[in-house]
């Protein structure tokens, strides 16, 4: 059988890619910052949301959230006024545990993006795959509580990689804890190394006018008036 | 992490490059950095590609190693795993240069299908 060698070079996850850039063009022709906020389960994703939402004076806000089963996160979040809208997370690539470019793409007829300055994607709460996916963000920010032990940039690194910012989150337990937190920030640094960090508790409020500010700044530089 | 949908995403890449002919084989160049599973990636490969035509092709996974591009020294040294430092002067304020691939790179194919079923 007379075989042809065929060069492709093809990027195995450029079918999400794609899908990524177009939902990167609605929210940029909308002027919405996008923000995808990972972490693995229980870390405080929807704790700090709470939280950092009576701060956004002037920012309007609205959340994605995927989950795997039910719709408790949205209706917390929804509680608070804020648009929220729940994906289905059975309908992309490859399941459940977490959202991928089709999934955040199906949903987007029910965001009401002309309403928005702000979108905070809530990803599923997982330390492997929601980092391989990109969804069309502009930021992707990740928490990581002092409850899980500072190994785990070292057991995880390319969640840590692929984040530009670290919310390190509960350490008001910090007294309660055999936790050594420099330890975290080197291990932080060890697989990338000056990534931002803020220290927050959205059981006591510390760090969530830092993590505030961070949002507005993001919000105010990635405006695109249409 | 899901090599079953990666498994998927390179045989419909190969199915279409392939453009009806059978594909005999696949290479794939996989960085280091990346969460794949390459034994698992080749298990779930062979069970997607039954049916099609890129059933019974050889999956060859390239590994491809982390090199780092120092900002420090200018060194471009190769190394294991974190931290990510400068194999020479152990700078964390380094470039990966590769190690982060996920591609497929190649295929291998042979006749059409329909040559085969003139037969």
């Amino acid at each position: 059988m007379h075989r042809v060698r065929v060069r492709v070079v093809e990027n195995v996850l450029d079918a999400n890619d794609t899908i990524a850039e177009a939902n990167r063009c609605d929210f940029d022709a909308h002027a919405v910052t996008v923000v995808n906020l990972m972490s693995a389960p229980g870390a405080g994703k929807t704790s700090l949301l709470e939280r950092v939402l009576g701060e956004l004076d002037g920012i309007r806000l609205g959340v994605l959230e995927g989950d795997v089963q039910g719709s408790l996160d949205a209706e917390r979040l929804a509680t608070l006024h804020v648009p929220v809208t729940q994906i289905e997370t059975g309908r992309g690539f490859g399941g459940e545990c977490h959202l991928d470019a089709n999934m955040v793409r199906l949903a987007l007829p029910q965001v009401p993006l002309d309403e928005l300055d702000l979108l905070v994607i809530e990803n599923v709460g997982n330390l492997v795959c929601p980092a391989e996916f990109r969804v069309g963000e502009h930021h992707r920010v990740m928490v990581c509580s002092v409850a899980e032990g500072e190994d785990k940039p070292l057991k995880y690194p390319l969640m840590f990689r692929a984040c530009e910012l670290v919310l390190v989150n509960k350490v008001d337990l910090l007294p309660h804890l055999d936790y050594d937190l420099e330890k975290l920030l080197r291990n932080l640094d060890a697989v990338n190394p000056g990534i931002e960090r803020i220290l927050v508790s959205a059981k006591t409020g510390e760090g969530v006018s830092a993590w505030r500010d961070w949002l507005a700044r993001a919000s105010a530089h990635d405006a695109v008036p249409a | 992490m899901h090599e079953l949908a990666l498994a998927e995403a390179v045989v419909s890449i190969a199915e279409r490059h392939a453009e009806g002919r059978r594909v005999a084989r696949v290479e794939l160049a996989v960085g280091r950095l990346r969460q794949v599973v390459v034994d698992s990636l080749a298990f779930s490969f062979e069970l997607v590609a039954m049916g099609t035509p890129v059933e019974g092709a050889v999956l060859v996974v390239d590994e491809v190693p982390i090199v780092l591009a120092c900002d420090a020294c200018s060194a471009e040294t190769q190394v294991e795993t974190f931290p990510l430092a400068c194999g020479r002067c152990g700078s964390l304020e380094v470039q990966v240069r590769t190690g982060e691939e996920f591609h497929v790179v190649a295929l291998e194919l042979g006749e059409s299908r329909a040559a085969t079923a003139r037969r």
